[in-house]
């Protein structure tokens, strides 16, 4: 009942259906492989060769590059997935759990290159490879959302209720993500402050923040390419008969 | 151009471990996730393949 | 009212309340989560008084210096308004610096001495070639000395 309400009386959401969805999906993957290949060499360009030293931390600093990107995309993700799975709560759209499902391993992974470059930059820095502040702790708790969030959906045998269960961790876990971006204004932390807000002017010479900025928008293609062929198989998987047919593979 | 020479851009001022190890597991993450999703994909495919037959 | 709309609805109470609670909690919590104390706030007691805890401020200018056995560093760390002395034996970081920021984990003695099991060196958020670097502190320094004129 619910499924045939969503499907006739909401047309606005045409592209809502997987049916839909997946020729388009398949057109947009190559347009942002080229774009984050492009991207991607490009920042490193900028960022190993152009960027100059910086004036405390020397060659060292280099490592932001990979670092800062996969840090936002690592917070940024984890949301995009929890408005998927809310919508997929709100209207019990298929579409939106499998975008949520499909969001959930490229967060994941960034997450953990952000805590390894994190590391690999501490050591020599802070002279540790890690310490128990609110900035690290809480990056480690979204790894571990992340991880809770398919292990959860892995455990349920039911696809639907899978989904629903998960969903709502998704959306309670969100709380955390403001909770990492703010915990170096809100503690005492050894990770300093943010070099690039909203809030104010960066503090950065306009060079490194230009290679950075390309990472982080190659990184974003990268997340969208990826994320859209994992949706596809995610289509696939969910419901290979009705497949066949619609896709008349 | 920031380097005099390939030794000196592969020594990254004595951070070379630490540099270059951030930049080697972030595209090797990376290149893995694409890896794990192309094994999924053919998996799929070969699937979709017996059902049609 | 559609079922979708209450789903929407009961979605939003919850949300609403969790975040309130967070926010509680967080609350409680600020006062443990701190990774270091001020010189200021350890003046006050409000560091623990036995066991070991950290220190974080800035390393005093002209403060840091070798003791005579040859392995301790000794130095002061200061938050502007508050001073300690530390003592510490070990490699200290490559950042580590006079004027820059320090976290130092041990405890006080007996002489009100704080002996460091280990230094940390906290940096700012600034990234600038040392061309830039040396410019903004000859501009800097050029202000001061216009100021005292």
């Amino acid at each position: 009942m619910k499924n045939l309400d969503t499907k006739t009386s909401i047309n606005w959401l045409k592209y809502a259906s997987p049916k839909t969805f997946y020729p388009l999906a398949g057109k947009l993957i190559p347009w942002c492989v080229i774009g984050a290949v492009g991207l991607i060499v490009y920042g490193l360009y900028i960022g190993l060769f152009v960027a100059p030293t910086d004036f405390q931390q020397g060659e060292g600093y280099r490592i932001i590059f990979v670092h800062v990107p996969a840090a936002w995309f690592s917070m940024f993700l984890y949301l995009l997935m929890a408005m998927y799975a809310g919508l997929g709560l709100v209207l019990n759209a298929r579409l939106s759990y499998m975008m949520a499902t499909a969001i959930a391993p490229t967060g994941a992974m960034f997450t953990l290159v952000a805590l390894v470059t994190g590391s690999l930059w501490g050591k020599p820095m802070w002279g540790a490879w890690w310490v128990w502040d609110a900035r690290l702790t809480s990056e480690l708790i979204l790894l571990f959302l992340y991880i809770g969030y398919f292990s959860l959906q892995a455990a349920i045998d039911d696809k639907n209720r899978a989904d629903k269960a998960s969903a709502v961790l998704a959306l309670v876990g969100a709380i955390n993500v403001p909770i990492i971006y703010f915990s170096v204004k809100w503690w005492n932390t050894l990770h300093q402050g943010a070099s690039v807000s909203l809030m104010k002017a960066p503090a950065m010479a306009t060079v490194m923040l230009k290679g950075m900025l390309v990472m982080a928008i190659g990184f974003w293609l990268y997340s969208i390419a990826v994320i859209l062929i994992r949706v596809r198989c995610e289509i696939l998987e969910r419901d290979s008969k009705a497949a066949m047919f619609n896709l008349g593979l | 151009m920031q380097w005099h020479s390939v030794n000196e851009f592969l020594a990254m001022g004595g951070y070379a471990f630490y540099v270059w190890g951030s930049f080697g597991i972030t595209f090797g993450c990376m290149a893995f996730e694409l890896w794990l999703l192309k094994k999924r994909s053919q998996r799929i495919a070969q699937a979709v393949k017996q059902e049609a037959f | 009212m559609k079922a979708r709309h209450k789903r929407f609805g009961l979605i939003a109470v919850g949300l609403i309340l969790l975040v309130i609670a967070t926010v509680l909690i967080t609350k409680s919590f600020k006062s443990n989560l701190v990774f270091f104390f001020t010189p200021t706030q350890v003046e006050k007691g409000e560091a623990p008084k036995s066991g070991s805890f950290r220190i974080g401020g800035l390393v005093e200018n002209g403060s840091l210096k070798r003791l005579p056995d040859g392995l301790h560093v000794q130095f002061k760390v200061t938050d502007t308004a508050k001073t300690m002395l530390v003592e510490y034996k070990g490699i200290l970081p490559d950042l580590f610096k006079e004027g820059k920021g320090v976290v130092a984990e041990g405890k006080l003695n007996a002489i009100g001495v704080f002996e460091a099991d280990q230094v940390l060196a906290k940096h700012d958020e600034n990234y600038m070639p040392p061309e830039a670097a040396a410019a903004l502190k000859a501009a800097k320094d050029a202000k001061a000395k216009e100021d005292t004129k």
